[in-house]
């Protein structure tokens, strides 16, 4: 090989439109070069990844993904390779940047791979759309405009509806669909403050949205693995829709046609490895338009390679080193090369999971930009039966797509078809439940007539077992071939779901575990890749896995369960085997590394379901199941799986609903003389308000149950208490609210570890930035905490040992603790791996997970001593948002989680890591502007100082009226804005836009604003010109020492090892 | 029939070695017999069943939903639609997992269901495909039969009978006025060997297999595809030596490629359990061109029986048997796979192409 040391990109944070897909891609491609014996070197922030694990790359870089950082690495290491294609658009874009730059040429740096002018056509509309022409390929009529003139004389010229976006963006950032003039004036305008050049389109409503995955290699050989069709139409972004692989209702001209044109098109633009093709293609003909060709792994390869089998980002990697794809094997089949086409005998469905309901504000509907923060993908022999396993997996409450005990219900149904919410599906089985046809669906959603009657298919059985109250066994089989869950078969028959079980078991109904083997059965599998199905009739499956043990992953990315929990299941996957154990990994998201099939010795790519991971037990016979490594899902089923005789490995089931029992849990820590703050169940108004006095404002809210998206909150008097329970959740004796004193100014820390037998192994305490009142998931988290107490810290650990050796804990652990006046209380505690889990690791360099396992699985263990005194460096770990893709979500932080992803970056001190940190999740410094609104007079005074600090550093202060007032009277120079909604000029919203400010900090004055308030719209504004914005005291309080302190612009280089 | 009866008409799939298959009966309601074989493609049934190739095989179809787009209409013989290869279904029956009885595309007519019953073709869906393609792999092909009710019936071996006059045509006839005259052998023809013929602006003489050319002018030949065992068609091979010896420009194509290799003397024989896709992954013997290829064949030809003077030309990079032959000089030259697609890729239509360069 020609290439002996290559630089290989990374995604950095989880974010809306980039998630885990890209460490599954990027560690394929580590893999792929390592194997080639090329020194690998990562640069990526996201610590919670597998790519930046010990052993896949020869040098990890936890730093921030620009053009200072990348050149600086570059210098240091001197690659004469870097791979740009494995890190989303990130990657790319850094990757032209450094282009344009002159930096690759400058290091005599060689891109792999698709080179720099074929993703320079791809990404550039206008370049792309000649390209396009020059082989007589359609595309939709468009114009790139600079001017929002421009765009509206041109959306007159094409006919309206016409679509807007922007070159070079995430996930179709700020594009959207205009029926009016005026609709292009606002969307193009915004649009154009992100890009200088935006692009007016047609827009092909209706039409058919249809994407293949693309591989080339350098002697131009082209297959495509996979094809997928969107069953929501064009108008919703891909990474909106359900999509299933293979298309279902192409014929043959149709299918081939658009293959060969994909191939046709990819070979002009020279690319070489892998890349995605979108079309539209008319419902009513064969008309066909190409909508975009994105030059790199993206979300739709990783679903490929999942749906197929085909390891798509393995395979391009190669490619990008020289190999040609007949060269290369199929390492399902291993007999057969990787130059073919996967045929599939079974059909793969993707569903998005959003977590909107946690925003305030945020705009629903579902458009052109994508919004989702994870997936599920299910697979099965029939559309029916695998839709409804897909809705199952989300795991937002529902039992499958009908006949939930939890109903998703629409008052206004024709208004919820024709302007799709993330509840959409939910509308269209209500509409042909009520009787309305396929036809009036289809004219509303333009959904596909064809899914439409499989759904139909849904309704037909489900009315014909609600119509009995009995159900015969032909009956039953029917229904569990079209994808009813016992418990949905329970609903309809007002039985238990274990009554359905029994019965099934009776007639001998029973899934059957089915091969995933890229050819139909045409060639055997060698490989472990399964699902289950109720139309076989047969085991396709003669490997041993009795005694194994069975891992459950963490399900779809989510708000709060997300990459960390995915390196917690790979982590203990792999020391399993070490250990010589076999594993079996049962997940169901197509994101992850651990549903990569070399990951375990037998991937089911199933439900997380206790009527699933049953039947996989009885059919397998494994020796225990873990359940304290893919977060809260797989802990929920802890006690359901025990009680059906699952063998559960590590801490006890009756532990684990100990620390999980709200009632329970206190009364252990009175029993141990442990604190926590006072807390009571309510089950009505009264009662609440009641409680709320006793234990003085201001009080957490925690309803009991909310569907897709719990909804915490913050009352501070009896006013916002009585709004919040009447207007935002139901109380009743079925639904109680559990409320508790909240400590104000109270500081927050985690404690993460692992015991055996009760006895804590290894421990590490990490300190938020922010004060109580932040969610544990969206705080900046410090290692080893710098500004806690001594006393505090002992009595965190004398606590935390308390409760484990009271719970006899077997593995690994997590409780919030809450420190005010070195006084400790305890917030909560989690028997299993938390977030923080792949943070505190890679910070301290011992991986609490690969102790934990082999706590699990009882391998005696020794005591690894605290370090963290000897330590010389400092982790910080700090929040992405996606606020910017949430159109209208306040982007504020609080009680409910809200970020989607988070980077960790170490440095010789706080200061240092910190602001490489904050570089990470979209910083830009230097900070010459400040525009500040301060909140309350105690933070007002709070903030004095910091500004103060700031002032010094010449950086020039605007702010809000009574902000300013307050500056300029304790002699700080400061420049007045005025509200938004004043309308008086010099107005803070101006300013705003005309990308004068580089900093934003307004501290909310309250904890729960309802109304479209001034803070809000300078908030929102803020985000929406990608202006970070700072909403958190203490946070701008570390931020104005930090950079007293450091020059963010000349901060150390350092790999990890060299910490 | 409402959907509710035809759920309640269970039937049965019974193969050679004894292992039975039940299912539900759509399509025409009669017992079938002949020999299993499995197809992985997974778009494109208008066109598998309406290839003459499959006649006197059961085809079980591994991709799970079948029906999902409907079928065309067929108004007249002089009208094909598009996606028929044939103007009629050509399967003895038919194996699906799941059939879609509501259909729905801007170019469908009927039901699968519908059309299997105007063609007297008897389908069975419901059925674990997956499982008979795996018996089908580890035994290979193998002779069954679909029995619906009471009826029995014998099992039915196509591979000794003369299929090829079952399906070739009746009558002699010229499509097309281009320059090159091209004499079309039709052992079954495909309907997009022709059309691919004719959009490269030729002139066609369609043939039936045995007619005697040997009073007519051409400028090159195509011998087409077609069902069974090549050895079966001895005078076929005998007049394509006549052809050799004519030296004139030779293309064969699945069934003709055998052919032409039985009449330059080297040997087929059967395989295990054919290869019926449209991902065959092929390789250009001696370059590092591949291709992803559309196939229908039960018999290969042995690359090592190739007499002097002829070369591989491609070969399968899954089993590595052998894809096409040429002649190191002479302009004659056939493949295993289908250029002309449909169903199935159209990456390696270049082969017209190059064989119309033959005759110049």
């Amino acid at each position: 090989m020609k290439h002996k040391k290559v630089l290989i990109i990374g995604s950095s944070a989880l974010k809306i439109g980039e998630a885990g897909e890209f460490d599954y891609s990027g560690s394929q491609a580590i893999k792929a070069l390592k194997e080639e014996g090329i020194f690998t070197i990562l640069i990526n922030p996201n610590i919670a990844t597998i790519q930046t694990s010990d052993y896949l790359a020869d040098k990890v870089y936890l730093l921030p993904i620009n053009t200072h950082y990348v050149e600086r690495v570059i210098k240091k290491e001197k690659p004469d390779g870097i791979i740009l294609g494995f890190g989303g658009q990130t990657a790319l874009n850094c990757g032209l940047a450094l282009h344009r730059e002159g930096i690759l040429k400058k290091y005599k740096v060689q891109v792999l791979g698709t080179q720099i002018d074929a993703i320079e056509n791809t990404e550039d509309r206008q370049l792309f759309c000649n390209k396009l022409s020059e082989i007589d390929v359609k595309f939709p009529q468009s114009k790139a405009v600079n001017r929002v003139e421009d765009a509206i004389q041109y959306a007159e010229e094409i006919g309206f509806p016409v679509i807007i976006r922007i070159a070079y963006a995430l996930g179709g950032l700020g594009s959207g669909i205009c029926r009016t003039k005026n609709e292009v004036k606002k969307i193009a305008s915004k649009a154009l403050s992100y890009s200088s050049q935006i692009l007016v389109e047609e827009y092909l409503e209706g039409w058919k949205e249809i994407e293949y995955e693309v591989v080339r290699d350098k002697y131009d050989n082209c297959i495509t693995v996979c094809n997928m069709e969107n069953i929501d139409p064009m108008g919703i972004h891909t990474g909106e829709s359900i999509v299933v692989a293979p298309s279902q209702t192409l014929s043959n001209n149709e299918y081939h046609k658009l293959r060969e044109i994909a191939i046709r098109t990819i070979r002009h633009l020279g690319i070489v490895g892998e890349c995605n093709i979108q079309y539209a293609l008319d419902p009513d003909s064969e008309d066909y338009r190409v909508i975009e060709v994105n030059a790199r792994l993206s979300r739709s390869s990783a679903l490929a390679s999942k749906a197929t089998g085909y390891p798509l980002a393995f395979v391009a990697a190669k490619l990008a080193l020289g190999y040609g794809l007949h060269e290369l094997p199929n390492s399902i089949t291993k007999t057969t090369k990787a130059f073919f086409e996967p045929a599939l005998d079974y059909i793969v469905i993707k569903v998005p999971r959003w977590d909107l309901k946690k925003f305030r504000l945020v705009k629903r509907k579902l458009g052109s930009s994508m919004k989702s923060v994870g997936e599920v993908m299910a697979i099965g022999r029939k559309f029916e039966e695998t839709i409804q396993k897909a809705m199952r997996m989300l795991d937002i409450g529902v039992e499958g797509l009908t006949a939930s005990r939890t109903k998703v219900e629409f008052e206004e149904l024709e208004e919820a078809l024709k302007n799709p919410t993330e509840e959409r599906i939910f509308a269209v089985i209500q509409a042909l439940k009520q009787g309305y046809s396929v036809d009036w669906v289809h004219s509303l959603t333009h959904i596909n007539k064809w899914f439409l009657y499989k759904i139909q298919n849904i309704v037909n059985i489900e009315k014909k077992i609600g119509n009995h109250k009995s159900i015969s066994k032909e009956l039953l089989l029917e229904a569990k071939q079209h994808g009813f869950s016992d418990r949905q078969i329970a609903n309809l028959l007002g039985k238990d779901a274990h009554d359905v079980y029994i019965l099934r078991k009776k007639y001998s109904i029973n899934p059957f575990i089915q091969h995933i083997d890229t050819l139909a059965a045409e060639y055997p599998a060698k490989t472990n890749y399964l699902y289950l199905s109720y139309n076989s009739t047969i085991h396709d499956f003669d490997f041993k896995l009795k005694d194994s043990i069975v891992i459950i992953g963490s399900g779809p990315y989510r708000i709060g369960s997300s990459v960390e929990f995915d390196w917690c299941c790979v982590n203990t996957g792999k020391t399993l085997r070490e250990l010589g154990h076999k594993t079996v990994i049962v997940n169901c998201n197509p994101e992850t590394v651990s549903t990569d099939y070399d990951q375990s010795d037998a991937l089911f790519f199933e439900e997380l379901t206790t009527e699933t991971i049953w039947e996989i037990y009885d059919a397998i016979k494994p020796k225990g199941v873990i359940v304290s490594m893919g977060g809260q899902t797989p802990n929920n089923l802890a006690l359901k799986l025990h009680k059906i005789g699952i063998k559960i490995l590590g801490t006890s089931p009756q532990s684990i609903d100990k620390a999980e029992d709200r009632s329970k849990f206190s009364a252990m820590l009175d029993e141990l003389g442990i604190e926590q703050p006072e807390w009571s169940k309510l089950s009505t108004l009264q009662d609440a308000l009641v409680f709320a006095n006793k234990v003085g404002y201001p009080v957490l809210v925690r309803p009991s149950y909310v569907l897709s998206g719990a909804a915490m909150a913050i009352a501070t008097d009896d006013i916002e208490l009585t709004k919040f329970l009447q207007k935002a959740v139901d109380v009743s004796p079925e639904s109680p609210v559990v409320i508790s004193k909240f400590l104000v100014n109270a500081k927050e820390l985690e404690f993460d570890a692992v015991a055996q037998n009760g006895k804590i192994i290894c421990s590490a305490i990490s300190e938020h930035v922010e004060n109580a009142g932040v969610h544990s998931g969206d705080a900046t988290l410090v290692l080893p905490a710098q500004r806690t107490y001594l006393e505090t810290i002992r009595q965190i650990k004398k606590f935390s040992s308390d409760i484990s050796k009271s719970l006899n804990i077997n593995g690994p652990f997590n409780i919030q603790f809450l420190a005010k006046d070195n006084k400790v209380k305890v917030i909560e505690c989690n028997l299993r791996a938390s977030r923080s889990f792949p943070f505190i690791s890679k910070t301290l360099k011992k991986n609490f997970i690969e102790v934990a396992t082999r706590v699990i699985v009882g391998k005696k263990v020794e005591v690894i001593p605290d370090n963290i005194y000897s330590l010389d460096y400092v982790g910080v770990k700090a929040p992405e948002f996606s606020f910017t893709r949430l159109e209208g979500a306040d982007p504020t932080t609080g009680v409910e989680m809200a970020s989607t992803g988070e980077v960790a970056c170490l440095g010789d001190d706080f200061d240092e890591a910190f602001l490489k940190a904050l570089v990470a999740v979209g910083y830009r410094f230097p900070i010459r502007s400040i525009f500040i609104s301060s909140g309350t007079i105690e933070s007002k005074s709070e903030l004095l100082e910091p500004a103060r600090q700031l002032i010094k550093l010449g950086i020039i202060f605007y702010a809000t009226p009574g902000t300013a007032k307050f500056m300029k009277a304790n002699d700080i120079p400061v420049e007045t804005l005025e509200w938004p909604i004043s309308g008086k000029s010099p107005n803070s919203i101006e300013l705003l836009k005309s990308g004068k400010i580089d900093l934003v900090i307004n501290i909310p004055k309250n904890f729960q604003e309802e109304e479209l308030t001034n803070d809000y719209l300078i908030r929102r504004t803020a985000v929406d010109y990608k202006i970070p914005l700072i909403t958190n005291r203490q946070l701008a309080m570390r931020l104005a020492e930090a950079l007293s302190n450091k020059n963010p612009l000349n901060l150390t280089i350092k790999s990890w090892d060299e910490y | 029939m409402s959907k509710n009866t035809a759920l309640k008409n269970k039937a049965k799939l019974k193969l050679k070695d004894g292992s039975i298959f039940e299912g539900t009966v759509f399509g025409y309601q009669s017992s079938t017999a002949g020999e299993v074989v499995f197809n992985t493609g997974m778009v494109g049934y208008p066109e598998t069943l309406t290839d003459p190739s499959y006649k006197g095989q059961i085809l079980v179809m591994t991709y799970p939903l079948i029906g999902n787009y409907g079928i065309p209409e067929f108004n007249s013989e002089d009208d094909l639609p598009n996606n028929f290869e044939s103007n009629k279904i050509q399967v003895q029956g038919l194996i699906v997992s799941d059939q879609s009885e509501h259909f729905s595309h801007w170019n469908a007519f009927q039901s699968l269901s519908n059309w299997l019953k105007k063609y007297h073709v008897p389908g069975l869906f419901g059925v674990d495909t997956r499982r008979i393609t795996k018996i089908l792999r580890e035994h290979g092909t193998m002779l069954g039969k679909i029995l619906i009710g009471e009826e029995k019936i014998d099992y039915y071996n196509p591979d000794i009978e003369n299929l090829i006059s079952k399906v070739t045509v009746k009558y002699k006839e010229t499509f097309g006025s281009g320059g090159a005259k091209i004499l079309l052998i039709d052992c079954g023809c495909k309907k997009s060997i022709l059309t691919n013929l004719l959009q490269r602006n030729v002139t066609v003489l369609r043939v039936p297999y045995d007619y005697d050319f040997s009073g007519e002018n051409f400028d090159g030949v195509v011998i087409s595809n077609g069902p069974g065992n090549p050895a079966v068609y001895k005078q076929l091979v005998s007049s394509t030596q006549k052809l050799l010896k004519r030296q004139v420009p030779i293309l064969g194509i699945c069934m003709g490629h055998q052919i032409l290799s039985l009449a330059a003397g080297a040997k087929t024989y059967k395989l295990k359990y054919g290869h019926r896709s449209q991902n065959q992954p092929v390789k250009e013997v001696d370059s590092n061109k591949c291709y992803v290829t559309s196939q229908n064949h039960s018999f290969a030809v042995d690359t090592k029986s190739l007499p002097r003077g002829w070369e591989p030309w491609f070969e399968n990079l899954n089993d590595y048997s052998n894809e096409g032959i040429r002649h190191e000089k002479l302009p004659f030259r056939s493949v295993q796979f289908h250029p002309e697609a449909a169903p199935g890729p159209v990456d390696t239509s270049f082969i017209f192409d190059e064989f119309l360069k033959d005759l110049k």
